[in-house]
């Protein structure tokens, strides 16, 4: 298959491993920040095949696991009323509020659907139009621009009973929260390649020069991720800060103009609270106040509800690479994939599912 | 014009599941008469006994039921009537019995179109017949409209076990070796991509065969094989990982070598999930002692269903009641149980 095969050639692999086998001089700590190269990584067992010296920890870009808990009960306590048709990407379903998951509040009665596209769920309230049709648009800056479009296109059509729960965040004042964190021991990033390919690399320039570390932009495939981290470990032995982009195949400089265009036209920057790591100043995106007869948490009067998370769960260490998943005392016993106490346990891109899936604990990897 | 006054009869010509049709009088021997028998009948049903009285052979029987409710009826390569009769055959089958007899249960949603229903027993009636069985009893209801989802059909089946041959799920060995008849996820990914809902369209069809003339040589030809078993819900990573649960044993699978049609993994890379997490209903997973490995494999290609069948991988004493993958990099990781139902990722 094309863009698929040739990024999963096991020669170019080993080529790529030999090359960071030699480059390597020292130890060095590498976050990927995207959800969707943790399972890769994971999957393919690139962390098996590292030398020793290389570190990777996983960062905070799985949409589903920061997604405030809140959120999610907000959610589920409008998917529960009768006149709601709720759409959702699948991931969320199965994340569990306090009490109940998505799923649950179907078998209840609930009319809870899987939509592929935010596009989707405004034609279900185009057809449907003695319902509210409600979407749960959460994401990175990935699904911000076909978000915003849905919201755009209900409004330029009048269509009046669509209204999203926004959860959108975006991924550098996440970096620059965990390069402040007196903890922190990251010394180079894998940019997320599909929030790249909408945003551009350009915003990542400052954060090299502020913190002095390098970045780079990676897919998703093992060969990309394994040039990703030799040219992370090229530029670290190099003491070079600066955004190499090896995502080129889909990534510009600029990114792409009309998904940002259409972004800046629906939302603006607020502050967000990420799920186990707190509140992010100005890394969230909230409805202008043009589009907020279309904010369903406000038509559904949901605001007040506000809620905790388990006291066992320790993901906001997880997503932000100061604990590996299986370090967490709750791994694998309190906390599985069929009983997730935090988020990172249940989106499949989550670490901590993806250590579970692939990497248990105490087996002879 | 002239009119004769009649009084009103009741209409028996419906385009339409009725309540009626379940209530059994007068509709419901219309729907036997119109719909079910001119395609199913033979010695067996003629009767309209309420049981079919059989002669079984002499020996083990095996006997097996499942219940069909997939969403939508009409899929790509098939309907809900065929893979009902296939299903159960190769339930049947892969406990090394040869399937003789199923039954066929009916719940009909009211208002469910009589010439759809028409289509799905003519293909009952024919994968029947491709399969060598016969169906012998059945029942119909009518439940109100919304209370089922167009219709749902159980069938069960009685096989007869074949001499000499002792297929379990617990027999596995280590040092066996694991075969695939062919490409995975066939029939889950023909089903999910032609979902209401999902806007890309594919070629993809189900692979839902009947297996049982194909087990029947196989074992014919090799009687000692371990365990068999079809992959269907969960795909060949459930049955992997019940295999090596039940059997207390480790089972290694080689990543390369397991078959996915490109369409199929297209499919499965966009929407995040794992060709062997997908359903098949027309393949087969199969230990055998590593001697007769070239045996088994030169038989199941020469069948239609079992031309692109591997080695997939071996059953090992590491790991006890774990599947572990070889990845093409040399790394490995675990082959989990999946979790549910299977669900799209946002990106």
């Amino acid at each position: 298959m094309k863009y698929i095969d040739e990024y999963r050639d096991p020669q170019l692999a080993r080529k790529l491993l030999d090359e960071i086998r030699r480059k390597t001089t020292r130890h060095w700590t590498i976050m990927e920040i995207c959800g969707g190269q943790t399972h890769s990584i994971l999957r393919n067992g690139i962390d098996q095949l590292l030398p020793d010296t290389i570190e990777l920890v996983h960062g905070p870009g799985c949409p589903v696991c920061v997604t405030p808990l809140e959120s999610i009960e907000r959610a589920l306590e409008i998917a529960a009323k009768q006149e709601v048709i709720f759409t959702s990407f699948g991931d969320m379903l199965r994340v569990p509020g306090s009490s109940k998951d998505l799923f649950m509040v179907r078998s209840e009665g609930g009319d809870v659907r899987i939509v592929f596209s935010p596009l989707d769920a405004l034609q279900i309230a185009r057809v449907n139009p003695g319902k509210e049709v409600v979407f749960f648009a959460v994401g990175f800056e990935t699904t911000a621009p076909a978000n915003a479009m849905a919201v755009y296109q209900a409004a330029r059509e009048g269509i009046e009973n669509f209204s999203v729960i926004v959860s959108q965040v975006m991924v550098p004042p996440a970096m620059r929260a965990i390069l402040l964190s007196p903890d922190n021991r990251v010394q180079g990033f894998l940019a997320a390649g599909h929030v790249c390919a909408v945003m551009g690399y350009a915003e990542y320039e400052p954060v090299t020069r502020e913190f002095n570390l390098p970045i780079v932009p990676a897919g998703f495939e093992p060969v990309d991720l394994l040039a990703g981290i030799l040219k992370t470990v090229e530029l670290l032995e190099e003491g070079r800060a600066e955004v190499v982009n090896l995502y080129g195949r889909v990534v510009s400089r600029e990114g792409n103009r009309v998904a940002q265009d259409t972004i800046a036209k629906v939302f603006e920057v607020t502050d967000r609270q990420w799920r186990g790591i707190g509140l992010i100043p100005g890394s969230g995106l909230t409805l202008k106040a043009a589009y907020s007869s279309y904010d369903a948490e406000k038509k559904f009067n949901v605001t007040h509800i506000c809620t905790g998370e388990s006291p066992l769960c320790k993901s906001g260490s997880v997503l932000q690479g100061m604990l590996k998943p299986d370090a967490c005392p709750a791994f694998a016993k309190e906390c599985t994939p069929g009983h997730p106490l935090g988020a990172t346990m249940v989106s499949s891109e989550g670490a901590c599912a993806a250590y579970y899936n692939y990497h248990r604990t105490g087996f002879p990897i | 014009m002239t009119i004769t006054p009649l009084c009103p009869s009741p209409i028996l010509q419906h385009e339409t599941v009725q309540m009626a049709h379940g209530a059994g009088g007068r509709l419901s021997q219309t729907l036997m008469q119109r719909v079910f028998m001119p395609h199913l009948h033979n010695v067996f049903l003629d009767i309209l006994d309420d049981q079919a009285k059989l002669d079984l052979p002499a020996g083990r029987t095996a006997y097996s039921t499942d219940t069909y409710v997939v969403s939508p009826v009409f899929f790509p390569g098939g309907n809900i009537g065929e893979l009902a009769v296939n299903g159960t055959v190769n339930d049947l089958a892969v406990g090394g019995a040869k399937p003789m007899y199923l039954s066929a249960g009916f719940v009909l949603e009211e208002g469910f179109s009589l010439v759809e229903l028409e289509t799905i027993v003519i293909s009952m009636a024919e994968a029947a017949r491709k399969a060598g069985v016969m169906i012998v009893t059945g029942d119909t209801k009518v439940v109100g409209k919304g209370q089922c989802d167009k219709i749902f059909i159980n069938t069960s089946g009685i096989g007869s076990v074949m001499d000499g041959v002792n297929l379990s799920c617990r027999n596995l060995q280590p040092g066996d070796t694991m075969i695939l008849s062919g490409t995975v996820g066939d029939h889950g990914m023909a089903i999910m991509t032609s979902r209401e809902g999902l806007s890309f369209q594919s070629k993809i069809t189900s692979d839902c065969a009947a297996l049982n003339s194909m087990i029947a040589a196989v074992l014919e030809v090799v009687p000692a094989i371990h365990a068999m078993r079809d992959p269907t819900r969960g795909g060949v990573a459930a049955a992997l990982n019940e295999l090596a649960a039940s059997s207390s044993v480790g089972i290694e699978i080689n990543e390369p070598s397991i078959p996915v049609k490109p369409d199929v993994r297209g499919a499965c890379e966009l929407l995040g999930i794992d060709p062997l997490h997908v359903a098949n209903e027309g393949k087969l997973v199969l230990a055998v002692s590593s001697e007769y490995t070239e045996t088994v494999l030169e038989v199941l290609r020469s069948f239609e269903h079992g031309r692109d069948a591997v080695t997939i991988g071996e059953v090992v004493d590491d790991h006890p009641g774990m599947v572990v993958m070889r990845t093409a990099f040399g790394s490995r990781r675990i082959i989990d149980l999946p979790l549910g139902e299977q669900l799209p990722r946002i990106c």
